[in-house]
């Protein structure tokens, strides 16, 4: 099928891309805009791998098509440190609290979290756990996951003050 | 995948002639959630995936005095995220809160969870307590069907080639009245109903006996399951445990399920007793609160 020319903002900058109707926002993200960060676990919808925020919205990038994002801005994991290489808090504190034993499912996670944190920037475990029940972790056993998230949440509330 | 073409009408008209092109392989697309893990499985074909979130008919979603006016592709999210919405239909929030995950409800529609028309659809049951009429358009015009006749067995509907779903309307919520939809399943999310059941009740002026009521249920029938018996037999009643138990009975009557990996029959009998108590007693309280 022809390829059709696709033009979006990723973490900020403006692309120009080439996909066909049938590939998924993730293989384009992966395989045409070589933005590996973003990782396939379960290709269904299931494990939150895969997760960017398109047009504010977290979603499943395996459930969405490439040719979707067509005027949209997408966000990646990519995008969180800042132009300086300054890491972003999540990202910080994922790394000082061990919230990471493999990897594959940590840029899900963190930027699932980074959308639940700008919806409620200062959640109970409780919510943490509901809120990242989209991701899902081998490894770690969560614990560590949820303690970096509400260490995060709680430097971004300060760095506001 | 396999291959296929993908269009983004922006009116109405111009979506009902992409669905009518083709020869009847055109596919809807809303939040994809189903539809592109089908297609990818092999299970769902299209050599023309036609997008539905650029016409604005199917995105509306507004209060009226009417009711509620749900655009076949809006979102889980924005229901959840439309206070007003909310407060109008909670039982729509139940639904709308529990499919999958905060990154699916980003993209799955009520109209998808319709149209895909799985018995375990969560928002289904929901919309037929509410009474809800769905508009189809297609090449024939449009016309009117109740959300308890949409579909007509696992993964069929109504629609004939070349048709798709508008909207679906809601009638104002009358005083006195609330609705509940909760499910079982073995995780708290991101898993499929083993049942389901919705309730809708109205209650007269004094709060103490039913006037109406409509339950209807998830995953124990070939379909969504209107119990019409099972809320008609509440009208008049008194409010209280012994006029829940009888509808709950009456529920499992209808309830025709199978034994699959999810539950067996005995089990999800069982949980349909349980799920309309509780989904009642809920209703009953939202009707007195409001
Ligand atoms: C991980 C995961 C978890 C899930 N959990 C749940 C759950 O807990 N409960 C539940 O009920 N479902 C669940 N689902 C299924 C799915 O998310 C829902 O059914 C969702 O509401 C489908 O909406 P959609 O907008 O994504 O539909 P799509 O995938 O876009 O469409 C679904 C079907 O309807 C057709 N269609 C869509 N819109 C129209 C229209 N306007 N006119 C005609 N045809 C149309 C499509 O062609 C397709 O056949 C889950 C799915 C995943 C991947
Ligand atoms: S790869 Fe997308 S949810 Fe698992
Ligand atoms: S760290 Fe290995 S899957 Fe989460």
């Amino acid at each position: 099928m022809a390829k059709v020319i696709v033009n979006a903002v990723v973490n900020g900058e403006p692309v120009e891309f080439f996909c066909e109707p049938r590939q998924s926002l993730l293989e384009v993200i992966r395989d045409v805009l070589l933005l590996t960060g973003t990782k396939e676990g379960c290709n269904d919808g299931n494990c939150g791998a895969c997760n960017v925020i398109l047009d504010g919205v977290l979603v499943d990038s395996c459930c969405v098509l490439g040719v979707e994002a067509q005027g949209k801005t997408v966000e990646t994991i990519e995008g969180l440190a800042g132009t300086d290489g300054d890491l972003h808090p999540l990202q910080r504190t994922f790394l000082d609290l061990t919230g990471l034993q493999c990897g594959i499912c940590t840029p899900g996670f963190i930027v699932s979290a980074k959308a639940l944190l700008e919806s409620n920037p200062n959640p109970s475990e409780h919510e943490i756990r509901l809120g990242l029940s989209g991701n899902l972790c081998r490894c770690t056993g969560y614990d560590k996951i949820v303690l970096a998230v509400q260490e995060a949440g709680k430097m971004l509330t300060e760095a506001k003050r | 995948m396999i291959d296929f073409d993908y269009a983004v009408p922006t009116s109405l008209s111009e979506a009902v002639s992409l669905m009518g092109s083709n020869g009847g392989s055109a596919r809807m697309l809303a939040g994809g959630t189903d539809l592109l893990i089908m297609m990818r499985a092999g299970r769902r074909l299209a050599k023309l995936v036609v997008d539905a979130k650029s016409v604005p008919e199917l995105n509306e979603l507004s209060l009226t005095d009417s009711g509620l006016n749900l655009g076949a592709a809006t979102s889980c999210k924005r229901i959840w995220d439309d206070e007003p919405v909310v407060q109008a239909y909670p039982a729509l929030n139940d639904s709308a809160s529990i499919i999958g995950s905060v990154q699916i409800q980003g993209r799955a529609s009520v109209g998808g969870n319709l149209c895909n028309a799985a018995p375990s659809a969560d928002c289904t049951p929901t919309l037929i307590v509410h009474s809800g009429v769905c508009t189809i358009a297609g090449p024939n015009g449009t016309r009117q069907v109740p959300v308890e006749e949409f579909c007509t067995g696992p993964g069929t509907n109504v629609l004939q080639p070349g048709e798709l779903l508008v909207n679906i309307k809601l009638p104002s919520a009358p005083t006195n009245s609330g609705a509940h939809y909760l499910r079982f399943t073995p995780r708290n999310e991101m898993d499929i109903a083993v049942a389901g059941s919705a309730a809708f009740v109205q209650l007269d002026e004094s709060k103490q006996n039913f006037a109406s009521a409509r339950i209807s249920l998830a995953a124990v029938a070939p379909t969504p399951l209107f119990a019409k018996a099972a809320g008609d037999l509440l009208v008049g009643k008194p409010v209280n445990e012994e006029s829940i138990q009888q509808a709950a009975e009456a529920a499992k009557a209808v309830a025709k399920p199978i034994t699959d990996m999810r539950g067996t029959v005995d089990q999800r009998i069982h949980l349909v007793g349980v799920l309309t108590a509780r989904a009642l007693r809920k209703a009953v309280e939202r009707a007195r609160e409001a």
